[in-house]
């Protein structure tokens, strides 16, 4: 039977662990979400989900 | 069941800390350092925001490499002194977990990085994971005395990588920096098997220093020494070098060579009573001889940014 109390070391590490992972989940949106950005706005247009350049698009947006 | 019983953390309670151990972070750091030089010192910009995320999935990949490495040399390194702390001879994490996290975090680096640069680089990347974690951990560090050779190609890749990442290619340049890390790690590596008493031995992996003798050793490190001068000095004539790099690789390179003449020169007496001076400063100097052959093509590629450095 195992009980633990509240202010065990094992507690600690379990929050240690949490939060990294809260952490590292954080890092892993804010870092897809930044490269997002960074190639659609650098990137020519492109159409829908179609990924290839349409010059037509680059005609057409004066 | 007393709270003590639950301080082996083979119960799966390991802290963040034990799975980032897993990562080799001081590996990483070199890891680090040398992609961003390759990245920086490349032809073609790269979008800062790119870049970071770039070195960030290189080094998240060399630190797959080695949690893969952990799992597969769990068994040594519970042998050598040097690697009990480790967190799977330690106990603090299961290997099945460091062979998980090492996949997952390879194939997460290695699609990302495809993602954000290039497949080239992203092929780079996999390709020096399963170099590491293949070729040199389960084929080569057992079997050969040259492991150290061979393997020392795995750390020489990143900058390799980091200029793919910008260029999307190989060019004479990043493979001048790649046999700069290359011909570096044998002579760096064998001076520290010199005066560090090894336990390798009991752990069955072959070192030079055992299976062909400390006399062999010392001349091994200065016939790579004298191959690894013309690879630094000839990186210093190409686009990415000028005449800060050329005049710092002259110097670091005369220096280097002659430490390891005197090292070749002396015999296992002689450094006993001085307490292996020679060689314990030839690995220092190695240290900061790589780190400075770096530094300085970052400073050529700086200065070329304000319209001077580089050969005109």
């Amino acid at each position: 039977m195992s009980y633990f109390r509240k202010d065990h070391e094992i507690h600690d590490r379990r929050l240690g662990r949490n939060l990294g992972v809260l952490g590292v989940l954080a890092a892993l949106i804010a870092i897809v979400f930044g490269l997002t950005v960074v190639k659609i706005t650098s990137g020519q247009p492109v159409q829908g989900f179609d990924h290839v350049v349409r010059p037509e698009l680059m005609e057409t947006a004066e | 069941m007393s709270d003590a019983s639950f301080e082996n953390t083979s119960t799966g309670e390991a802290s963040f800390g034990d799975y980032f151990a897993l990562l080799k972070p001081r590996v990483m750091s070199l890891v680090v350092f040398t992609a961003l030089v390759g990245l920086l010192v490349a032809p073609v910009s790269v979008h800062p925001f790119v870049g970071f995320c770039a070195i960030l999935f290189i080094a998240i990949g060399a630190g797959a490499s080695g949690a893969l490495n952990m799992w597969w040399d769990a068994d040594i390194d519970q042998v050598m002194r040097r690697t009990q702390k480790r967190p799977i001879p330690a106990g603090k994490v299961a290997p099945e977990e460091a062979l998980a996290i090492g996949l997952a975090l390879s194939g997460f680096s290695v699609i990302f990085l495809a993602l954000a640069t290039n497949l080239f680089a992203a092929f780079l990347l996999a390709f020096t994971i399963f170099f590491y974690a293949v070729v040199y951990s389960v084929w080569l560090k057992r079997s050969t005395p040259q492991n150290i050779v061979i393997g020392g190609a795995a750390g020489a890749f990143p900058p390799m990588i980091g200029w793919a990442a910008a260029t999307g290619g190989v060019s004479l340049e990043s493979v001048l920096m790649f046999a700069l890390i290359f011909m570096w790690t044998p002579p760096h590596f064998w001076a520290l098997a010199l005066f560090m008493k090894s336990d390798y031995d009991d752990a069955g992996v072959p070192m030079l220093t055992v299976t062909h003798g400390r006399k062999t050793t010392r001349a091994h490190i200065l016939i790579y020494t004298l191959l690894l001068a013309p690879v630094a000095i000839g990186a210093g004539l190409t686009s990415i070098g000028g005449p800060v790099y050329l005049a710092a690789a002259v110097v670091m390179n005369a220096w280097f060579v002659k430490g390891a003449f005197d090292i070749w020169r002396r015999d296992e007496d002689i450094a006993t009573d001085d307490g292996y001076a020679v060689e314990k400063s030839f690995f220092k100097f190695s240290l900061l001889y790589l780190f400075l052959h770096f530094g300085a093509l970052l400073a050529e590629a700086a200065l070329r940014s304000f319209g001077l450095g580089g050969w005109g």
